[in-house]
């Protein structure tokens, strides 16, 4: 159904042009209160292309803006009407209407083996540099795909210049995975749904029979761990996204549910709830066997692995109430950050109910739901419990998933009661919140892996 | 004042339900003309069973039916805030179910654990089964066979009040006592 287009996507190199070191950079982590200036004039086409052009250009301006971080410059005040990817751009025309960065593009089709393809071509320009800005080290990119993958082609050409401009790894080319919420609140239909980063070609991947929660990517990119209610028993199921195909979990006796794949995408951790206690499991997809990683009479849930694999971060409410802790995911005991070594240790203290935690792909921070005063918020933390900062609040925010980079987090908020989950994105300084617009109301959004 | 304005609405619903029933229902015209026809499977309608209709006794909901389990025994247990402690009305609405199992022994039951929206999705399914688990030992302890009793739980999946406030918070606390199966009689 999804067919792979990784095989038919290449990157190749339009022309080599010496370039010196360039001087645009966009600094990430401290946030955007002056957002850089890029004009992305509308990509050069011929003939009946020149709408498709416009829709690719429409997508990397959206990608960009997406991220707080740049102000694309209008149309309107552009001077050079004539630019071409093969000419130097007339930087004195880009200056005067302080422009930082230009992108120059075309797109075309091509015939491979009488395969009909599309082809984007991109060139970054420095405007107070005056020079080209090297992209993987050519002087250019050029992007090809089928004429139905066009969406792709300009999300990586938006990742391409967001990498080079901020140095930060690249995200908008990949998918989100979510619960697609429709009818009253007492008979809900929940069904999985999957769609671009950009809120873009949403498909739904379950009936809606049965309620579905929490989906998660392996990564691969291949397969969703998800939770189901099917025959009214709720399990830990696997789907995959290539066949459709949909298996339970092991053969667990009773409920399982928050499942999450290790960063290896090796195994699936899991809550089993057995007499009214839940506690956490590895399942080993290769060995087929299980594993369990917490005995405690506390509710033990919500498990994330660390991406080296060696620490497991969850929720319990061991100490009274849902609070976060880190453990190893071998069971060795470890010093606490508060002191005292114990096989599991608390990190959050802060007044409230933390919850939710999942551990960022670059290691260093966890990102939670925290419930204080009657209001929810989405936060961040170290993982020795320092330096937390709360990004969100309102009635209801739940659910952060990080971006594949680490640097943006998805989550669903209901913003007043009743008013039903839609899906939002955060990046890591509070300032750039964003709803990402869905069909239907929605929540438990997760990101996919970079795709190919 | 109130009294007079009442009793006149009232009046009023008498009224208008008297001359309803006294007019004919147009959709019954419609339905003779239909098995005027040809629709010979379909008899005129009948003014006797009209006419004289049989005393209706409401006795309550029938002994051992869904109803009665329901009205007369309770379905439902309810619990505060982050709780699964059983309190004294819990504990008589869980004797009044396990003596109306033991009455009907072919009877199932699924105990369904809900939680309020207060709550992150994972967390509150762990404290719904713990919910359910509770009033299972609960009933289990009272003679009820634990081969008779399924839980599930649906976190705050399945809210019974679908307002957010107090009120609606304290309904969705809850264990559902589902009779499974059929009840014998």
């Amino acid at each position: 159904m999804m067919k792979s287009i990784a095989a038919y996507l290449f990157a190749a190199l339009v022309a080599v042009i010496p370039a010196a070191t360039a001087q645009v950079t966009v600094n990430i982590s401290e946030g955007t209160l002056k957002p850089t200036p890029i004009a992305i004039p509308v990509f050069e086409a011929e003939g009946a292309d020149r709408q498709l052009a416009t829709d690719i250009t429409s997508v990397i301006q959206n990608d960009l803006l997406s991220t707080g971080l740049f102000e694309i410059t209008p149309q309107s005040a552009f001077i050079q009407r004539d630019l071409s990817i093969n000419t130097q751009p007339r930087f004195a025309d880009w200056k005067i209407i302080q422009t930082d960065a230009l992108v120059v593009g075309e797109v075309d089709r091509v015939t491979i083996e009488g395969v009909e393809f599309i082809r984007a071509s991109v060139r970054l320009w420095d405007v107070y540099g005056e020079e080209v800005m090297r992209l993987e080290g050519q002087a250019g990119r050029r992007f090809t795909a089928k004429p139905e993958d066009w969406r792709r082609i300009a999300h990586k050409i938006a990742d391409t210049i967001y990498a080079r401009l901020t140095g930060e790894d690249p995200y908008f080319d990949s998918r989100i995975v979510y619960v697609a919420e429709t009818g009253p609140k007492d008979d809900r239909t929940k069904r999985l749904a999957i769609m671009d980063s950009d809120g873009a070609n949403v498909k739904y991947l379950t009936s809606g029979t049965f309620t579905v929660l929490t989906p998660r990517f392996s990564p691969s990119n291949q397969q969703i761990t998800y939770m189901s209610f099917e025959n009214n028993r709720p399990r830990v199921y696997l789907f995959d996204i290539q066949s459709g195909r949909q298996e339970v979990l092991g053969n667990f006796q009773s409920m399982t549910f928050a499942p999450r794949f290790s960063r290896d995408g090796q195994s699936v951790l899991l809550t089993q709830a057995v007499n009214g206690n839940s506690d956490i499991y590895l399942r080993d997809l290769v060995t087929q066997s299980t594993r369990r990683l917490t005995d405690h009479p506390a509710i033990d849930t919500s498990p994330s692995m660390s991406p080296n694999g060696r620490q497991i971060v969850f929720n319990s409410d061991r100490g009274g109430s849902p609070q976060l802790y880190v453990m190893n995911t071998d069971g060795s005991p470890l010093t606490c950050p508060s002191g005292g070594r114990d096989t599991a240790c608390r990190i959050t203290f802060g007044s409230g109910r933390y919850s939710t935690p999942v551990w960022s792909p670059r290691g260093d921070l966890i990102a939670f739901t925290k419930q204080s005063r009657g209001r929810f918020s989405i936060g961040v933390i170290g993982t020795d419990g320092e330096g937390e900062r709360v990004l969100t609040e309102s009635y209801l925010d739940e659910g952060p998933e990080w971006s594949p980079n680490g640097r943006v987090i998805t989550f669903f908020r209901e913003r007043a009661p009743g008013a039903g989950p839609q899906l939002w994105s955060v990046d890591l300084t509070g300032r750039n919140l964003r709803q990402i617009p869905t069909p239907t109301q929605a929540s438990d959004p997760a990101w996919s892996p970079l795709l190919n | 004042m109130r009294r007079l304005v009442l009793s006149t609405a009232s009046l009023a619903l008498i009224l208008g339900a008297a001359a309803c029933a006294s007019k004919p229902d147009p959709v019954d015209n419609s339905a003779s003309q239909v098995s005027d026809t040809g629709n010979t499977n379909t008899g005129p309608v009948r003014e006797s069973d009209i006419e004289t209709p049989n005393r209706v006794i409401d006795s309550g909901p029938a002994a051992g039916s869904l109803e009665d389990f329901r009205v007369n025994v309770g379905d439902r247990v309810y619990f505060n805030l982050d709780q699964y402690r059983l309190d004294a009305d819990d504990q008589a609405v869980l004797q009044r179910q396990a003596a109306w199992l033991e009455n009907y022994p072919n009877v199932r039951i699924l105990v369904a654990g809900n939680a309020d929206e207060r709550g992150t999705r994972e967390y509150n399914l762990a404290l719904g089964e713990r919910r359910a688990s509770v009033v299972r030992d609960y009933l289990v302890n009272l003679g009820v066979s634990q081969s008779r009793i399924d839980t599930v739980s649906y976190g705050k999946e399945r809210p019974i009040a679908p307002e957010s406030n107090e009120a609606a918070w304290a309904m969705n606390r809850n264990a559902f006592t589902q009779i499974m199966g059929g009840p014998s009689s």
